[in-house]
């Protein structure tokens, strides 16, 4: 049985950290993928964002959000899911995973993304996002960054291929 | 290293449908997962039922926002189906998860996630009150139909 939910890459943060996470040149050969996070913030940035052929226009996405307390919805253009802040519990990051099916193909391109963060604390969140990237290329490289700042050492991610036959 | 993710089947519409059906669901695998993606005829929901069960066997309970409601969760029971999604006439995705599905002893839960957008997002929790094993799945919008181009692929998981 041939494999069909594969590993492309992963990336992980080095000494000093990095503004973004870059997947370039993504193979044409799946159906779906899908990035599987673990991320901290050096500052007070508390957003993951996305951006897809380097294009950072025609995004929208609703998120639902909960920090233990209060929930809330809105719009934010690139929203993937809450961040961990560097006001957080040191060595916490948070896990987020990003799926976008057929993500090679002529549509528009809608993706699904939870984010949770937990720190044995008061900060926490737990997000649901729904996104959407009007434009029909086919995605050939994804880049994640914060609001603000950079992610920290250690920071990762990993990009999965899956296919459907 | 064995696979342990494997696609079962995949369909893409030619035309536009109001229901997709997966049939001959073999019980190899410990969960299953469908993803749905496309456009539909209509902002409706999305409904799933198992093995051509159409009795009052189902429940769900969601938790999501829209641009409307803001946030809301809401519940049925004694349904005819499960709801998996919300559709839209815009590209939207819809993933859902059904966990142990071919062991004969216990009612069958699952969990979705569905997107469309700005325009929603929810989670959603369903049971299938039958304690049979999962052999089809069909998919249904409700008041409308898929569009042509809607994808739904079927992908097996195994523990071991």
């Amino acid at each position: 049985m041939a494999v069909t939910y594969q590993l492309i890459e992963t990336i992980t943060v080095g000494s000093g950290g990095a503004a973004s996470i870059a997947f370039a040149s993504i193979p044409q050969t799946y159906t779906d993928i899908k990035v599987v996070m673990s991320l901290r913030a050096s500052d007070t940035a508390t957003q993951i964002l996305l951006s897809l052929n380097g294009s950072t226009s025609n995004f929208s996405a609703r998120f639902l959000i909960g920090d233990g307390s209060t929930v809330q919805t809105g719009t934010l253009a690139r929203y993937v899911g809450a961040s961990t802040p560097s006001s957080f519990t040191a060595s916490t990051f948070g896990n987020a995973e990003l799926y976008i099916p057929n993500y090679a193909g002529s549509a528009n391109k809608s993706y699904s993304a939870d984010a949770a963060v937990e720190t044995n604390a008061t900060g926490a969140y737990l997000t649901f996002v729904a996104g959407l990237w009007s434009d029909t290329s086919a995605i050939t490289s994804l880049t994640l960054t914060g609001n603000t700042g950079n992610f920290v050492q250690y920071s990762s991610a990993s990009l999965y291929g899956i296919k459907n036959s | 290293m064995p696979a342990t993710y494997e696609p079962i089947t995949t369909q893409t519409l030619g035309s536009a449908q109001a229901s997709v059906t997966l049939s001959a669901i073999s019980a190899t695998y410990t969960d299953l997962v469908l993803v749905v993606q496309g456009t539909s005829t209509v902002d409706e929901p999305i409904l799933m039922q198992f093995n051509g069960d159409t009795g009052s066997n189902y429940s769900w309970t969601q938790l999501g926002a829209d641009s409307g409601s803001g946030v809301f969760s809401s519940r049925a029971t004694s349904q005819t189906s499960i709801r998996i999604g919300f559709s839209s006439t815009a590209q939207g995705n819809h993933i859902a998860q059904i966990m142990n599905y071919s062991n004969a002893t216990t009612y069958k839960t699952n969990l979705s996630r569905s997107n469309k957008g700005a325009a929603d997002v929810r989670a959603i929790v369903g049971l299938w009150r039958n304690t049979s094993a999962v052999t089809s799945i069909t998919v249904i919008q409700n008041a409308g139909s898929f569009s042509s181009g809607c994808t739904f692929t079927l992908y097996g998981i195994k523990a071991a």
